[in-house]
């Protein structure tokens, strides 16, 4: 039986729902997280899960610093094994232009405490030995120790399973029809499975949002954009870093057991919800690959697949309140919200739970697009 | 003890107890959970017997628990061969 009231419903059990039910549900809060399909069935699910604190705006930059802090010490707080790792990224610097943009970034970076620097085409090798300096048309890069992984089920696991021992429950295959508004005011969620009456309503269906969203009458700016993946066979263990760079959209890693997973973006994607893996992206991304590592081309890929982008105007997420009093956005995360939603879910709770926020977030809500929009710029993928 | 995956050396044992712990209603949250099929067949032994198991544990049919498995099988391929030509 389902029950019929919470605190809080969470729509989405991606990883920032169940960060968020984690957060609240420690905070004493009765909450409900709903799903039309399971745990990690979302954007969650098939991702890269890298975790990269080395961004150009300082919002990025700080939500992922204070995310890594608590990552650093999250298989003990969730006595849950999360896969966690620091192997660091390394991202390429292709001329002069790039240079000058990562002088800025790791300035800003530094000045907010992280360990990050510039470095040349040698140290790439010795960072990364299988890389080929002119095959990237790299002329160096910047190195952040401190960045890594996750697995991305066990997080959103371990946070759900730590969730359900602190009373939250969680619902599955249980699709939200529609959100209950009276008087400005949240009132309850229509499932496919019964009603649930609630004053307080999050909203992190990925790449769903928008439609969400709809339910209770709000617009968002979101828009889906499907993004693909693959993973090789296993290989001997090479090297611990993420490697990117924005000219060439390219990102991949090791992982743990010996595959290289990684990704590299369409030039003609267009948004919508498009599922099939295309062969183009497994050319371009195996040609790529083997520029950036020869050695690479005689490697076998096993799997391919996709899953989607959920993509603001200015590629930062959608968090905080609306003016729905208890209609609450977590939303917009592009291609990092797994990385982010540690400090994310903190910030929300404290939000819910009318505490003082380690941070502030009012620069993340929706009320931005009204005004002029400043865009992040080290995106990739 | 039964192994179910060779590749990925999980049991039946295994299966079962995470069928019962995560209340699992598909194959893709075993693939999850477990890493189930992910080896180097990709799943070809491995996942109709899981899905059997997981049919008996939850009472619903073998095609409804294999019918969100949308990923298509990729068979090994190598890089070289499906890369974009050099010359542009
Ligand atoms: C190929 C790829 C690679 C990526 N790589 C990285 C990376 O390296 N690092 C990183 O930080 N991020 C990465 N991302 C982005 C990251 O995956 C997402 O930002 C993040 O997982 C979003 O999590 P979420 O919980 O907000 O949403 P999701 O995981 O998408 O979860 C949303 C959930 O809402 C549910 N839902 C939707 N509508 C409804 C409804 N009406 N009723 C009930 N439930 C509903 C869905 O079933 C889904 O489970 C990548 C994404 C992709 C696609
Ligand atoms: S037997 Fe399970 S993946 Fe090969």
């Amino acid at each position: 039986m389902m029950k019929n009231n919470a605190d809080v419903v969470i729509i989405g059990a991606g990883i920032n729902g169940c960060a968020l039910a984690y957060e609240l549900s420690k905070r004493g809060k009765d909450v409900i997280v709903l799903d039309r399909r399971h745990i990690a069935a979302g954007a969650t699910g098939r991702c890269g899960a890298g975790i990269r604190q080395q961004w150009s705006t300082k919002e990025n930059a700080i939500l992922a610093k204070k995310s890594v802090e608590i990552f650093e010490n999250l298989s003990n707080e969730l006595n849950y094994d999360i896969g966690f790792r620091q192997g660091g990224y390394l991202i390429a610097i292709h001329d002069e232009n790039d240079m000058q943009q990562a002088k800025k970034n790791v300035e800003m970076q530094k000045s907010i405490g992280l360990d990050v620097r510039i470095i040349d085409a040698d140290e790439i090798k010795e960072i990364v030995p299988i890389l080929e300096p002119k095959g990237m048309e790299a002329i160096g890069a910047t190195f952040c120790p401190t960045d890594g992984h996750a697995d991305p089920f066990k997080t959103a696991y371990g946070y759900a399973m730590a969730a359900i021992k602190q009373g939250a429950r969680f619902y599955k295959f249980t699709e939200v029809k529609k959100i209950r508004v009276k008087d400005n005011e949240i009132k309850s969620v229509v499932t496919d499975r019964g009603e649930i009456k609630t004053g307080v309503v999050v909203n992190a269906a990925g790449a769903w949002s928008k439609q969400v969203a709809k339910m209770a009458g709000i617009e968002l700016p979101n828009k889906p954009v499907r993004k693909e993946a693959l993973v090789t066979e296993p290989i001997k263990r090479i090297f611990d870093a993420m490697v990117i760079s924005f000219r060439h959209g390219i990102y991949f890693s090791q992982m743990e057991e010996g595959q290289i997973l990684g990704g590299i973006p369409s030039p003609e994607e267009k948004t919508g919800y498009h599922t099939e893996p295309t062969f183009s992206f497994l050319q371009r991304m195996a040609y790529m690959l083997g520029k950036y590592a020869p050695v690479l081309k005689s490697i076998n890929v096993m799997r391919q697949w996709t899953g989607y982008y959920d993509v603001t105007p200015d590629a930062l997420p959608i968090l905080g309140k609306t003016s729905i009093e208890g209609f609450i956005q977590c939303n917009g995360f592009s291609g990092h919200g797994f990385m982010i939603s540690p400090m994310v879910a903190r910030l929300l709770a404290q939000l819910i739970n009318d505490e003082k926020l380690d941070l502030p977030i009012e620069r993340l809500s929706i009320n931005r697009f009204k005004g002029k929009v400043f865009k992040e710029k080290s995106v990739v993928g | 003890m039964k192994i179910v995956c060779r590749c990925e050396d999980i049991t039946e044992e295994d299966i079962i107890n995470t069928i019962r712990k995560y209340n699992v209603q598909t194959l893709v949250e075993l693939k999850q959970l477990l890493r189930l099929g992910m080896g180097p067949c990709q799943g070809r032994t491995c996942l109709p017997i899981a899905a059997r198991i997981l049919a008996k544990e939850t009472g619903k049919s073998v095609e409804e628990i294999m019918a969100p498995m949308a990923r298509p099988p990729v068979i090994p391929t190598p890089l070289w061969l499906v890369s974009e030509d050099d010359e542009k």
